[in-house]
């Protein structure tokens, strides 16, 4: 099982990973409604607006000299122009509302999609990938995604609907003018790729140079206090300098390039347009039947004809970078779910048996971590974990919490594997504190209910006051109300306080207090040491410390070094083996 | 924008060539409509009976070969005038990216407390990098579409009097529209801008708070609360583009309707003998440019407006000045006279809060400390014991009091750099650069030999870290992620000690260390002729301090020597048997 899910891992997604284009299409297929009003409207809109010239053509041809205008053509062509004006106006507002309505309902549901994915994601992933990378992927990268969708669907098809329109309609009015511009048409197109891919590599390197100097400022900035400290203020800004510069030149080189598209294809488009007056002059001249209407019209027409394809040109590449985009969300959507536990059943009736046996461990496979770790808990223990930093005490909690899967060997609570039973119920028998403490944004009542939303506020008040809380919490803003934003203007040992009122609330049958008590001070710590023995009566808890005072009373010391437990037992026991246990102990009081 | 126009004065003229070259290239634009009226009207002759007998063929061909030229002037005053734009808005973007850079480390540490890391670090890259492209485009295309719109109505006006006042009525109601739309759109946009905040928020959250959120079952819960906001989101954005929506189709309606008027006024001139159909279809002509151009002008101002958003948002930090306040040099010189044998370090009745108004962090500490002294800090959560050290090297303001350095108040000009310099400061959380492990020593004191560095290393009990890794080149990723956080302490010690300071500060700079590396620390950096300033919740971190100020709410409450303050303190006592209690009652967890 071990060497199948590491291969899993290994292998490249690509295999079985549909087509962007594809998952996008199946996104998009959900609103078939919207999706078949596109086609409608697009269609619709595109015809009335092509008309419009040819009324207006004609209406030219009834203006042709004093005294020689026939208003009574002229009128009827004036309703028709009003018509398909009217027409095309509302085809072109009815399109952008389905066109808004897919991209906008499209980009909900991969947000949607990509975020339900977060909770089920292993640890490990959230572990090793940058936050900000997976933020951006579902707020920035799916916004660039809906613009480049919208603008596609909205330039890319009725550009596309109107250069075949167009060309149907010129080609019926003059096929041999039609042809002139049809013949010049893939000349704009090779120049327009040939900016393009020409900027490309500019952008490339734009790209990463920006890269670089973000991340740059964020470590300067995030380390700012300490650049203050040691006045390294101008060697940050010379090496910021530096990059600044690089990027300048790179941004100029690209932005530059990247803007020839425009007037380049412009100046070809300019050239089929003089073409056209001079082979559509003649036409006038030499025959009776090619108006000057017409050559209106075909004028008209070379430029509505042209336009598109700068626009497409445009959307192209604004779509590719939508698809890029797109890709970057689909790859988070894609990454391996943990095991499901759907079909395991839900853990009851826990006293707090928790047993470890033979459990291999590692994050790293190249390293291994704990090996052969045995270790049987029974109901209303007192088991500590200690050990040095590194030694593998906080890799025990996460697989007691199974935010990771053992190797090898197995965690079973009531004599059950915990791969066996429901992710859900395991954790709701658990309450954790941990020394990183977290707190949501919110206020501080809701922060305390989180484990027990159906507490009373007398209940939340009395635990509060039991873990020492109340006392400050009372002096905040707006007391329990108090809106908490990135921990707010809490201290560390606020909010480890507000942590442990959070269990304290929640009374849960068996604990873990990772390093709970590390940001408070030992007075305070004394001073609600009387409340956690309440709470640890009878429960089967597991304590990781560094101040070894706090668990000298435990019924079993594990004494962790490298992955192993190298000694295990009651305080006074290890004291007299004279070992790792004694050396840690006594170390402190050096 | 004063400030950031400012930015555009080395770029005086290449700002103004952007924008007067592209207006040559409108110009050729312009006339292309009066090149195909002169075609109709005098290459053509008169028509007879459908027919141009008289038709003049070479006219005709050079009035097609000027319309082929001005394409091409065109295309070379557009090339030149996208340089200068890019040149301009990169220019123009890179000063002020440098100007931020240094704005932002000038800010003292209470300014960066109130913006926060990550205001700061969004507006110097996306803010600026929106600014660029509206800086780009605002060059290259919103002269353009209001140049042509107005040059086409002043063709009109030499063509037609009378068609002017429809070309008038038309620009006006267009811009009428456009104006409109702008108008409801920015607020809405504004809006949908704060529910794509809380989407992102809920994400964050869901990655920092992982690990809490499981452990509390509250996955389904987080869902339905991201699916609300993305559901609030998306309606936002729909009503958004809903009302973007009308303006095309508006646009368009509105400029087919002033072409009929114009037709129709134009068969009334043409009949009565006073215009010529080259002259109708110049006039039709000009008029499907202002709408091209509208629609191009429509869409321009939005990324503009976001453009201008993003830049009053950098403005904002550019105008920012540092809060620390420093005194001119007289204002010290008389009192330097009375305090010339005083202490070392003195806190004169020091009183300070973080936030105006906010409740005193620390009040009223008086108390000295000679060169050479190890000084101790001890105290509970919250109570002060950094501010108090974090005002010595003048990092904050004081409210009430005086800190003073070798007889100077530390807010005097003079004593800033050696205030900087002289200090080692290890801060409570242990940060480090990407480089190498000699690259954030060096940070202490710039030209220091390998023999200093592993010195300090030494004495950092660090030694072994750098061996493990490989030497002093090994290198250091992006915030030291590459270390452990007892690894990353002991190597901001070492940083602080290469300079071998007058005056060491460890905040609780032990945290992440064990009992026994911690010990050999102290008794490391005991040895040193440093006055070091130990603040530490555990006793047993500073009771060897020739002074220990034990600090309770912000009030000093006992000061003296661990064998005083045994007798004295009663908090302190506390604190210390909290900690041993004869080494056998230990209080929980």
């Amino acid at each position: 099982m071990k060497n199948a899910k590491s291969s899993v891992k290994n292998r490249p997604q690509k295999t079985q990973k549909k087509s962007t284009l594809k998952r996008i299409l199946h996104y998009v297929g959900r609103y078939p409604f919207a999706l078949t009003g596109c086609f409608l409207f697009a269609i619709l809109s595109v015809a009335a607006n092509l008309l419009v010239p040819v009324f207006l053509g004609d209406a030219i041809d009834c203006i042709v000299d004093k005294g020689r205008v026939e208003w009574e053509t002229l009128s009827r062509l004036f309703i028709n122009v009003g018509v398909a004006v009217a027409v095309s106006a509302l085809a072109q507002f009815l399109l952008s509302l389905c066109n808004n309505r897919i991209s906008c309902n499209v980009v909900r549901d991969m947000r949607r999609d990509a975020f339900h994915k977060l909770g089920n994601l292993p640890l490990q992933y959230i572990d090793t990938h940058s936050h900000g990378d997976t933020v951006s992927r579902v707020v920035a990268d799916a916004d660039q995604f809906a613009d480049g969708l919208l603008m596609g669907f909205t330039q890319l098809f009725t550009g596309v609907m109107t250069i075949l329109g167009t060309l149907v309609f010129m080609l019926l009015t003059n096929w041999k003018i039609g042809l002139v511009v049809v013949g010049m048409t893939p000349l704009s197109l090779l120049v327009a790729r040939f900016v393009a891919t020409h900027s490309h590599k500019f952008f490339k390197e734009q790209t990463a140079t920006r890269g670089e100097q973000t991340a740059f400022a964020e470590e300067a900035i995030g380390g700012l206090k300490t650049t203050i400290a040691f006045a390294h203020e101008d060697e940050n800004e010379e090496k910021y300098n530096e990059i600044n510069g690089r990027l300048e030149k790179a941004s100029l080189k690209a932005i530059f390039y990247s803007s020839l598209t425009n007037p380049s294809t412009r100046v070809i488009n300019n050239v089929i347009y003089a073409l056209v007056a001079l082979i559509g002059a003649f036409a006038v001249v030499g025959s009776g039947t090619f108006t000057v209407g017409s050559l209106t019209k075909f004028l008209s027409y070379t430029n509505q004809y042209t336009k598109p394809f700068n626009e497409v040109s445009g959307v192209i590449t604004e779509l590719k970078s939508a698809f890029a985009c797109a890709d970057r969300i689909f790859e988070l959507i894609d990454q391996i779910e943990e095991v499901s536990d759907k079909d395991n059943k839900a853990l009851d009736g826990v006293e707090g048996n928790v047993a470890l046996t033979d459990v291999d461990f590692s994050y790293d496979k190249q390293k291994p971590l704990l090996k052969d770790l045995n270790l049987q808990v029974r109901p209303g223990q007192r088991i500590a974990i200690v050990g040095r930093t590194g030694s593998g005490k906080t890799t025990l909690i996460n697989l007691l919490m199974r935010f990771y899967d053992v190797d090898g060997g197995a965690v079973t609570v009531e004599g059950e594997d915990v791969r066996h039973i429901t992710r859900r119920s395991l954790r709701q028998n658990y309450g954790m504190v941990l020394q990183e403490t977290w707190l949501k944004n919110g206020t501080v009542c809701e922060n305390l209910k989180m484990g027990k939303p159906d507490a009373t506020d007398e209940e939340m008040i009395e635990a509060a006051k039991a873990a020492h809380a109340h006392s400050f919490i009372k002096r905040m803003e707006k007391g329990y109300d108090t809106l908490l934003s990135d921990g707010g203007a809490l201290s560390e040992g606020q909010k480890q306080l507000l942590c442990i009122t959070r269990i304290m609330l929640a009374k849960p049958p068996m604990l873990i207090l990772d390093e709970a008590t590390s940001s408070i001070d030992t007075r305070t710590e004394l001073k609600i040491s009387d409340a956690f023995n309440k709470l640890m009566e009878g429960r089967t808890s597991f304590v990781v410390a560094h101040r070894l005072s706090t668990i000298i009373h435990s019924d079993c010391i594990l004494v962790m070094k490298d992955g192993r437990v190298v000694e295990q037992g009651a305080h006074t026991e290890l004291l007299a083996q004279n070992g790792e246990y004694a050396a840690l102990y006594n170390g402190q009081f050096a | 924008m004063k400030k950031i126009l400012s930015y555009f004065k080395p770029y005086k003229w290449q700002s103004l060539m952007g924008p007067l070259l592209k207006l040559a290239e409108a110009t050729f634009e312009l006339l292309v409509p009066f090149v195909v009226a002169a075609i109709v009207d005098n290459g053509f002759g008169a028509e007879i009976n459908g027919a141009y007998p008289n038709a003049d063929k070479s006219y005709i061909v050079w009035a097609c070969v000027i319309l082929g030229a001005f394409g091409l002037f065109g295309f070379l005053f557009a090339v030149a005038a996208q340089f200068f734009s890019a040149r301009t808005a990169t220019g123009v973007c890179a000063l002020v990216r440098k100007d931020l850079f240094k704005k932002v480390q000038s800010l003292s540490y209470r300014d960066v407390d109130k913006l926060g890391e990550a205001t700061i670090l969004t507006r110097m890259t996306g803010d600026v990098d929106k600014l660029q492209t509206g800086i780009n485009l605002f060059l290259r295309l919103f002269l353009r579409s209001p140049f042509i719109v107005f040059g086409a109505m002043i063709c009109a006006l030499i063509i037609d009097l009378k068609s002017f006042g429809i070309f008038a009525v038309a620009i006006v109601a267009l811009a009428i529209v456009v104006y409109a739309v702008m108008l409801i759109c920015m607020p809405l946009s504004k809006k949908t801008q704060g529910k794509l905040d809380k989407v992102l928020l809920s994400t964050r959250e869901n990655l920092a708070g992982a690990r809490v959120l499981r452990a509390f079952c509250k996955e389904d819960d987080e869902r339905a609360q991201f699916d609300a906001r993305n559901e609030e989101l998306n309606k936002g954005r729909k009503r958004e583009a809903a009302i973007a929506a009308i303006t095309n189709p508006l646009t368009f309606v509105l400029i087919n309707a002033a072409i009929i008027w114009l037709l129709y006024n134009g068969a009334i001139s043409v009949d009565a003998g006073n215009l010529t159909q080259g002259q109708v279809i110049a006039l039709y002509n000009l008029m499907g440019q202002i709408l091209i151009e509208l629609i191009k002008l429509a869409n321009l101002i939005v990324t503009v407006a976001k453009a201008a958003a993003s830049g009053s948002r950098v403005e904002a930090v550019l105008q920012m000045q540092s809060s620390l306040k420093i005194l001119p040099d007289e204002a010290e010189s008389t009192q330097t006279e009375q305090t010339e044998k005083e202490p070392f370090i003195v806190f004169d009745g020091v009183s300070a809060r973080y936030t105006d108004g906010g409740e005193n962090a620390l009040e009223d500490i008086s108390f000295t400390a000679e060169r050479g002294q190890t000084i101790g800090v001890i105290g509970g959560t919250g109570s002060g014991k950094t501010t108090l050290v974090n005002l010595l090297p003048h990092f904050y303001d004081v409210n009430g009091g005086q800190v003073r350095v070798d007889g100077k108040n530390v807010q005097c000009a003079s004593l800033q750099a050696y205030l900087r310099n002289r200090i080692g400061v290890v801060p409570q959380k242990a940060k480090l650069f990407k480089g190498t492990i000699r690259s954030n020593l060096l940070w202490g004191k710039e030209n220091a030999t390998d023999e200093e560095l592993w010195q300090a290393l030494k004495l950092a009990q660090a030694e072994e870290v750098v061996r493990g890794k490989g030497g002093l080149d090994a290198p250091v990723e992006q915030g030291g992620k590459n270390f452990s956080g007892g690894q990353k302490q002991r190597l901001t010690i070492a940083r602080a000690l290469v300079r071998q300071p007058d005056v060491l500060i460890l905040d609780d700079s032990s945290s992440a260390l064990d009992y026994a590396t911690d010990a050999e620390l102290r008794k490391a950096v005991r040895t040193l002729d440093t006055t070091t300033f130990i603040v530490s919740q555990r006793t047993s971190s500073v009771r060897d301090a020739d002074k220990i100020i034990v600090l309770d709410d912000g009030k000093a409450v006992g000061i003296g020597t661990h064998d005083e303050l045994m007798e004295s303190c009663a908090v302190y006592r506390e604190i210390y048997f909290s900690q041993y209690k004869d080494g056998e009652e230990g209080g929980a967890a």
